[in-house]
């Protein structure tokens, strides 16, 4: 009886997802006795407000770019081209809105296929010509900033498409559209990698690529698929964006997310190296860093002075996912329940 | 027992309750070369790990010269003259010899590197292997064996007295070795205490003085090589009776007891690669094991990858099963029945933080490709299916693999591969580095695959075991086919001398 408990602490800590619940929930746990207010929620007009779900939506273009991302992470990968692709897709979209009159099922179609070219170009160099990853992906990242400015002249542009403002502002039986979006993201990627094999290709081409491939499985194609997922993922995103912001400013857009991407993966459990991922872990990540920003400036913390804090808790979860650490831990926990018994 | 340099006496270990060492005694005398046995599972890691202090005992006494030491760390293990010399070479590839061999404790003036010093004390340590070797040249461009020296005299460096010799032949071929050897016995003589741990048992019988034999964390005993027969040594490493191991390792498989309809599954006609393979013929028929011989770099495991399609040939044609084949990829060499066990089990093989089941099943979902998920209840089928007919001991199918031992972690290959029920399938040194009784296994699996018409093709180094296993033995030299024995004609005369041959 006594060991039932016991067990799933150290069940749970060695879970890869405890950490970062456990400092979501160390947050939450703070706003609710310092901070009421936090979790006060009100309707306008039926539709929810409060500050939970302006975290919600600050976090929805990093969780976005945090599906594709993780995938990318687990074969070996990494993007650096996400917030390029966004500042491409949100030019080209508000381009064609303005010039070519081009409806929302138009834009949406020239977004995603902007993104699935960039994608194919990421993906080609990294798994067929073989250049490393973050170096092919630091090219469109370099690259991909110029097109959008390009495309702009350098100017920002109004968005007034109602399709892009509804994605953005919108809502959907009260809840935000751009929160229903990321959910739906989410669920597909999920039964995507869980329903058929593409999960256990990843993860097993991640772990060992050579192995992988003399054992039949096409680990080129799976490359370059999450290259081209994690591209348009970035495309929803830039969508999701500059439907909120109402406008584009190419040199800013998506500026420096593929790093609060790459956090939310790596804070969420998933390790650089490859191999094992979780989506969820990424989602609760990319939660865990927008909440924290949100206490802090709640806090009075003027919001220039906020990353550092940001960064040691970031320095917390990995020390707290480190293997090694675990074990140790582990290992308390299973003495303590020796002391005990 | 005056004269002994090291004694352990003792010594237990347990990891999270799992005892495993119990009170082990070893000695080790000055001016010896003793040989650690024992299948996986043991004991002997663990026992070196102790030793060497990677690990802390739980009890027990370590003397070395007579006084006590716990060593902590492999630095302080070091300090004390026990020295390492790892299974994996542990060098940097792109550094000179002398660099390698003075990684970590340069010798500095007024903090910076004195060159001068750290050549000289380079030299004197290769010397002492009396090996003649160019202090400049960066370590990748010399050959494994060379490596491995370079490996020893980094190890002892630092005054060892005793050298510890983790399976340090498992990459050479038999010239390396014998190089290796003359080395060993040499240091020997010098009077350092040798320990040596290794699965190839007549390296034992020419190399070492005395042997120790561990089974299940425990000790069996302390021979004299010369007083063990070898067949009374794998009985002791088994446990078992030293018929019934005999049995098993000799069973005659040169009759055509099988189905080898003389039907070719394979045919290759002046199939080569540029720079790996000179163009060779060769056939391959149902129910036939084929034997492929020769030295490593001999281009064994090259026309391997060359049939499976992993890499391109640039010459002649292939047939299988009647049909022309034009191989660029391993998914369409199996997708035409073929399956390959590398080699290089840890970075061709395994894929280490999946679980056993995820490893069985992976080709066979790459050849459904990846809508059709093979259903999570026949997953878990076949993984039960290969665990108990291959006898694979693991805690359960979701293990990582890389929790596994080296030759469960070799059935769980095979089980990949046999699960997709090939026509033909090629084993790489499918024996290297697992104990003798997974080897057992092993050997008759593949004559009972034979049997069934599966046609085999057989890589290994140890001779002994192709001609064990074949009908037909192909001998390669220096990246070409120089002949090819059958029947009652194999034998491992007849190998050496076709390997030896010069034209």
């Amino acid at each position: 009886m006594s060991n039932a408990p016991a067990s799933i602490v150290s069940r749970l800590a060695q879970s890869r997802l405890i950490w970062p619940l456990a400092g979501l929930a160390l947050l939450l746990l703070f706003n609710l006795v310092f901070d009421r207010a936090f979790f006060d929620l009100s309707t306008r007009d039926g539709n929810l407000y409060g500050p939970i779900i302006t975290v919600l939506r600050l976090a929805v273009k990093v969780m976005l770019l945090a599906m594709g991302m993780t995938l990318v992470i687990a074969t070996g990968g990494v993007d650096l081209s996400v917030g390029s692709v966004m500042a491409i897709v949100g030019a080209l979209v508000a381009f064609l809105a303005e010039r070519a009159q081009l409806g929302f099922p138009g834009l949406l179609a020239v977004g995603l296929a902007a993104a699935l070219i960039v994608g194919l170009f990421n993906g080609a160099l990294v798994a067929y010509i073989g250049i490393q990853p973050i170096v092919a992906t630091l090219i469109m990242m370099v690259l991909g900033r110029g097109v959008a400015l390009s495309i702009t002249g350098g100017m920002p542009v109004r968005i007034e498409d109602a399709g892009v403002l509804f994605l953005g502002r919108g809502f959907i039986a009260g809840v935000p559209v751009q929160i229903i979006l990321v959910l739906v993201v989410f669920l597909l990627t999920a039964l995507a990698c869980r329903k058929t094999a593409i999960g256990l290709f990843v993860e097993a081409v991640g772990d060992n690529e050579v192995a992988s491939r003399l054992s039949g499985v096409n680990a080129r194609g799976i490359k370059l698929l999450t290259y081209i997922f994690c591209a348009v993922c970035a495309a929803l995103a830039a969508l999701v964006s500059i439907g909120d912001v109402g406008r584009v400013e190419p040199d800013r857009l998506g500026q420096m997310l593929e790093l609060d991407a790459i956090t939310a993966v790596v804070v969420g459990g998933t390790v650089l190296t490859g191999g094992r991922f979780t989506l969820t872990g990424s989602l609760i990540g990319a939660l865990l860093i927008q909440t924290l920003t949100m206490t802090l400036v709640r806090q009075g913390m003027p919001s220039d002075v906020a990353p550092v804090p940001k960064a040691l808790v970031i320095l917390a979860v990995c020390l707290l996912q480190s293997a090694r650490l675990r074990a140790q831990l582990a290992a308390l926990f299973s003495k303590s329940r020796r002391a005990v018994s | 027992m005056s004269d002994a340099l090291l004694q352990m006496r003792g010594i237990s270990k347990s990891f999270r309750g799992v005892q495993a060492l119990k009170g082990v005694d070893f000695t080790v005398r000055a001016g010896e070369i003793h040989a650690l046995m024992g299948e996986n599972g043991a004991g002997k890691s663990t026992l070196i790990k102790v030793l060497t202090g990677v690990h802390a005992r739980d009890g027990g006494e370590v003397l070395l010269a007579g006084q006590p030491v716990s060593p902590r760390a492999p630095r302080d293990a070091e300090a004390l003259g026990i020295s390492t010399v790892y299974q994996e070479i542990n060098l940097i590839p792109e550094l000179s010899v002398a660099e390698n061999i003075m990684l970590g404790r340069q010798p500095r003036r007024f903090g910076l590197i004195d060159w001068k010093a750290l050549h000289a004390r380079a030299r004197s340590a290769l010397q002492r292997l009396e090996i003649e070797l160019d202090l400049h040249r960066s370590v990748s461009s010399c050959s494994l064996a060379l490596q491995q020296m370079v490996a020893i005299a980094r190890a002892l460096d630092v005054n060892a007295k005793l050298l510890i010799l983790d399976e340090p032949t498992s990459s050479l071929d038999e010239h390396e070795v014998a190089e290796l050897f003359k080395v060993l016995r040499r240091l020997r003589d010098q009077g350092l205490g040798l320990v040596f741990v290794t699965h190839f048992l007549d390296q034992v019988y020419a190399l070492s003085d005395r042997i120790t034999v561990l089974r299940n964390g425990e000790l069996v005993g302390e021979f004299k090589t010369a007083e063990l027969p070898k067949l009374l040594l794998v009985g002791k490493m088994l446990g078992r009776e030293p018929a019934a191991t005999e049995k098993v390792g000799a069973t005659p498989v040169t009759g055509d007891g099988g189905k080898s309809s003389g039907d070719a599954f394979l045919v290759a006609r002046q199939l080569g690669r540029k720079g790996a393979v000179e163009p060779l013929d060769l056939e391959i028929r149902k129910g036939e094991v084929v034997g492929l011989a020769g030295l490593l770099g001999s281009g064994r495991t090259e026309t391997a990858r060359l049939l499976f399609g992993a890499d391109r040939k640039t010459s002649g044609t292939l047939t299988l099963d009647g049909q022309p084949a034009a191989l660029s990829s391993p998914a369409q060499a199996i997708g035409a029945g073929m399956a390959f066990c590398s080699e290089d089990r840890k970075s061709e093989g395994i894929i280490p933080s999946l679980s056993v089941r995820e490893n069985i099943i992976l080709a066979m979902q790459a050849g459904r490709g990846f809508v059709r998920l093979l259903p999570r209840g026949r997953q878990e089928e076949l993984a039960a299916h290969y665990i108990q007919a291959l006898r694979i001991k693991t805690p359960s199918p979701e293990t990582p693999m890389q929790n596994l031992s080296g030759g469960n972690q070799q059935k769980v290959l095979l089980a990949r591969w046999l699960c997709l029920q090939p026509k033909l399938i090629i084993l790489d040194e499918p024996t290297r580095g697992i104990d003798v009784g997974a080897k057992a296994e092993i050997e008759k699996l593949v004559d009972s695959l034979r049997r069934e018409g599966m046609s085999i093709l057989f890589i290994s180094s140890e001779l002994e075991e192709v001609v064990r296993a074949s009908q037909r033995v192909v001998v390669l030299r220096e990246r070409r086919k120089v002949g090819e024995l059958s029947g009652e004609q194999i034998n491992e005369g007849r190998i050496m001398e076709m390997i030896a041959a010069h034209e």
